[in-house]
């Protein structure tokens, strides 16, 4: 899509436009901010906060996370496909554990459609079982007083 | 036919450009232009980083589960990891990447002193790393802190229980009034050696490749013009970095 | 038409390059050692037909052994039971990891896709080497596995049984997790080549369909092949540390390791279609002489395909103790990504509709793959559905479901692709009516196969079970004459195309009249695709003739 006279143009500093975002003064910026946040989430890892210390943790690693890939691999001032590229990578790795989450999180919640109480077939004529009954239908169990 | 064309010499520059400036040594002739070739590089390199997050994050993922099976041995066991080593490792490097932008950096202005000085301080930010991962392994190994089937340390508040090798299942199956144990201490481990073991292999050989680059750095390759594998590198090393960003929360710091 | 104006696509042709890619360069490390994407595609050809044949040899083993109850032939017992499950096993793991999931987009992609771009070579032809050396490295140990004693774990390898069992289970899996590196290296190479080594004009929507299905794909074998990866580490590592995550007696989850195991497996049968769905989209096209209806919906659904397909890989786990929950989320999407793959079916009828249709031997496979897909992706949603997948999981229904897609698609339109390409490649034509004549046999013997079974599953048969009851045999038996008839159709296709090979090399540039770039070259194409850059002037799939003033 480039026309023919743009091929020729390669001066010896073609990448010299993207000095013009900072340089080392942003870099170091972004290092101590790094730095600040790692004593934070360290810091804040000797309170209790219960289910939140893990949430509080993520979340700052995001947070830190996210000045690597902004500020030292360049996506801030890069072409926006290379974002593209690395948002994919996150949003389907999140998407794996979200269901695989949403899988265990759930298991033995039977859905409420699901119980509606059957009676317990009779057994077979001399097939009495020797121990303990297992019943399959919990709700069944739950009515006749026994443990699962 | 009908299309039209630019005419091109052999080796796939436009006439007119032909006598600009001297055909630079790495430009490959499948691509028009040294910046076209730059880009592509780059998008190579982010596709490459895209997979390794999804590599890693199966591990994350694999990680996660575990710990919702077994919340009070994760905890427990993650106390036998000694959180200001895990805090200096992530210090270090934050410091690595941060030497290594400025490596990039100076490829880019073609300043050749201090690339190779600030590659040498990425390369030996690195070695630091390592060096304290392995006192923190072997402080694991004497302990008996290992994985899987290998763990054999006694002072936990539930026993581990030892399962049989494969394939003899039926022999070992407990007695009915034995103890409870759980695997719960022993999956830990296997998932602390399996994470930081694949991140210190992924330190191992970014390691090498940037000593590689530093000899590379040394005998002046890199400059404007060119400076494509430092900062390919360098998007690899942040790499390194970002997993043990999110490495070291969840191991160290979980409550 | 009118005098000074013709419309023949041999009018104007080049003169026949002396020189082209095929004998360029000679000798043994011109080929082993070349960067060349279109002779890395030959290769990669070679390579994923003859794993085609492995693969299909076991495959008539398989139904052979089932042709009686009895598994008698010629009063011999042909397989044991442990030796039946060792070959249905390396059936599966050949076909799907050495040859369908590399076999369009390594072999016909890598020839065609810079052509088509007007391109020198994709973006990375050292890594394109480096994807083809992983997958020979990967088929060797997978030989390897085999000689000492193969697999006998179905090629899903689930645990516990993977992690439990005696064998080779873990070469086998290191076999596979080279043969992903070697398919992610690929994908990688296709996404950059499409992103940036397009010829001058061609926007994305100026792009053939063929790259737009390439590209989908390419952008699966990135993400979701690193998860099987890991998984498969993760085997390896529960066989022999037993870190305890997928073996229930050590405290692991087996339904985890489905999880693990089907988040790249289903994407990864969509790896296997839309190549195929690909090359559907060049063919009707160019066999139709008319440009394609709904050029973006077909784009678009390429893509949706693809993300979609990474949302709904828990309806390969219903029974397998999911819980209730995922099962219906899961069963509710699958019937969302059905939805792309209608579209396509009803814009590449539309677009036959008042073509000028020719039926040359890759339209007939064309025409084909919309009867198998129709059928293959309809009896999917079945299985999708909850209340009929109760009964169906496990049975030969799913085997007939997935051999319609796999094999009645996929195939078929591999076999299409590679006969409209044949002439680019080789610079040969075929010989036209046995072409014909395998393509009949193709399509009885497929269908004898597999529609049979669908019978067979909906009565109860089970998948992978070596005994079976009686009543299932004439079925069975049924199936297995149709595999035959299959196997006939293939070899006649093989040999008559490799019989052209011995014809001296007169093909045109363009014996389709087809629109897209690689058309423009000489058959086969000289080392480096074209003489001069082509600029792209036209819309793709404008067959209005070309005015060439005599």
């Amino acid at each position: 899509m480039s026309h023919p006279a743009e091929l020729t143009a390669i001066p010896a500093h073609a990448h010299e436009h993207e000095h013009d975002h900072g340089g080392t003064g942003v870099y170091a910026k972004t290092l101590i901010g790094l730095l600040i946040l790692t004593a934070i989430t360290v810091a804040a890892a000797s309170f209790d906060f219960g289910q939140g210390n893990v949430v509080i943790a993520l979340f700052v690693a995001t947070i830190k996370a996210s000045l690597v890939v902004l500020f030292f691999m360049h996506l801030r001032w890069d072409k926006p496909v290379n974002a593209i590229i690395a948002m994919a990578g996150f949003l389907f790795l999140g998407v794996f554990i979200m269901f695989c989450l949403l899988d265990f999180n759930a298991r033995n919640n039977y859905l409420p459609s699901n119980l509606h109480p059957v009676p317990d077939m009779p057994l077979a004529p001399g097939t009495a079982p020797a121990g303990e009954v297992l019943h399959t239908n919990p709700a069944a169990a739950a009515e006749g007083g026994e443990k699962k | 036919m009908s299309t039209t064309s630019v005419d091109l010499q052999t080796h796939g520059h436009p006439a007119a450009h032909a006598g600009e400036h001297a055909h630079d040594p790495h430009h490959q002739h499948h691509f028009t232009t040294m910046e076209q070739q730059f880009d592509t590089s780059k998008i190579g390199m982010w596709l490459f980083l895209a997979t390794e997050v999804l590599l890693f994050g199966g591990l994350f993922v694999g990680f996660g589960m575990m710990q919702a099976r077994y919340p009070r041995e994760f905890v427990e066991a993650h106390t036998h990891l000694v959180r200001w080593q895990g805090a200096l490792n992530t210090v270090v490097l934050l410091i690595s990447s941060f030497t290594m932008v400025l490596a990039v950096q100076a490829a880019k202005k073609s300043e050749k002193g201090k690339q190779v000085l600030f590659l040498g301080l990425t390369i030996l930010c690195a070695c630091i790393f390592l060096v304290v991962k392995y006192f923190e392994y072997s402080h694991k190994y004497e302990e008996g802190w290992l994985p899987g089937r290998f763990y054999s340390y006694k002072g936990d508040s539930i026993p581990a229980c030892h399962a049989a090798p494969p394939g003899e299942a039926a022999a070992a199956a407990p007695a009915a009034n034995a103890a409870p144990c759980t695997n719960g201490y022993a999956t830990f481990f296997s998932f602390y050696f399996m994470m930081t073991g694949l991140h210190g292999f992924h330190i191992l050989a970014g390691i090498a490749v940037l000593t590689w680059i530093l000899f590379r750095a040394k005998r002046g390759e890199f400059s404007a013009s060119y400076y494509t594998p430092v900062d390919l590198v360098g998007l690899y090393w942040h790499l390194v970095d970002l997993i043990w960003i999110y490495l070291f929360p969840l191991y160290y710091l979980i409550q | 038409m009118d005098q000074g104006i013709a419309t023949s696509p041999h009018i104007g042709d080049r003169p026949r390059p002396k020189k082209n890619y095929l004998n360029e360069t000679k000798g043994f490390w011109s080929w082993a050692a070349t960067l060349d994407h279109k002779r890395i595609g030959i290769m990669y050809l070679v390579g994923v037909l003859t794993s085609f044949l492995m693969g299909g040899i076991f495959a008539l083993l398989v139904r052979l052994t089932l042709l009686t109850p009895s598994h008698k032939l010629f009063g011999k017992v042909l397989l044991t039971a442990e030796q039946y499950n060792r070959v249905f096993t390396l059936h599966g793991a050949i076909m799907v990891f050495l040859f369908i999931i590399p076999a369009i987009p390594a072999s016909l992609g890598n020839f065609v896709l810079p052509l088509m771009l007007g391109a020198k070579d994709v973006a990375f032809p050292r890594l394109n080497l480096f994807s083809f050396y992983l997958w020979l490295t990967g088929a060797i140990m997978a030989i390897a596995a085999m000689v000492f004693g193969a697999v006998d774990t179905g090629w899903t390898f689930y645990t516990p049984y993977s992690t439990t069992t005696d064998g080779p289970v873990t070469l086998m899996t290191a076999a596979v997790f080279v043969l992903g590196f070697s398919s992610i290296f690929t994908g990688l190479n296709f996404i950059a080549t499409v992103h940036k080594l397009r010829a001058p004009g061609m926007g994305w929507f100026d792009l053939p369909l063929f790259i737009w299905g390439i590209y989908a794909t390419a952008i699966i074998q990135v993400l979701a092949t690193p998860v099987l990866g890991i998984t498969l580490v993760l085997l390896m590592l529960e066989r022999s540390f037993g870190i305890g995550i997928f073996d229930p007696r050590i405290g692991g989850d087996p339904v985890l390791f489905q999880h693990f195991f089907w988040f790249y497996s289903h994407p990864a049968v969509y790896i296997m279609i839309l190549p195929g769905m690909a090359i559907i989209s060049e063919l009707i096209p160019t066999f139709s002489q008319k440009t394609i209806f709904g050029y973006r919906a077909i784009a678009y659904s390429s893509v949706s395909l693809a993300l979609v397909s990474f949302i709904v890989w828990g309806h390969h786990m219903f029974v397998a103790g999911q819980s209730q929950l995922a099962t219906v989320v899961f069963s509710a999407l699958t019937f969302l990504v059905a939805i792309p793959s209608g579209v396509k079916m009803f814009n590449w009828m539309l677009t036959m509709h008042k073509g000028n249709i020719k039926l040359d031997t890759p339209m007939l496979y064309a025409i084909s793959f919309l009867t198998m897909f129709a059928i293959g992706g309809l009896t999917g949603i079945f299985l999708g559905t909850l209340a009929t997948d109760v009964h169906l999981t496990d049975t030969y229904f799913v085997v007939a479901h997935f051999h319609y897609v796999m094999v009645g698609s996929t195939v078929t339109a591999f076999i299409g692709g590679l006969h409209y390409w044949w002439p680019k490649m080789t610079g040969r034509m075929y010989s036209e009516a046995w072409g014909r004549v395998g393509c009949a046999l193709w399509n009885i013997g497929f269908n004898m196969t597999f529609l049979t079974q669908f019978f067979l599953g909906s009565k109860g048969m089970p998948r992978r079970y070596y005994n079976y009851l009686d009543q299932f045999q004439p079925l069975h038996a049924f199936s297995t004459v149709g595999s035959w008839i299959l196997g006939l159709g293939l070899f006649i296709t093989a040999a008559y195309l490799l019989a052209s090979l011995r014809k001296p090399m007169d093909a045109p540039d363009n014996p389709w009249n087809g629109t897209t770039l690689e058309w423009k070259t000489s058959s086969p194409p000289i080392m480096h695709n074209f003489e001069e850059q082509p600029v792209l002037e036209r819309e793709p799939y404008d067959y209005r003739p070309v005015l060439v003033a005599k």
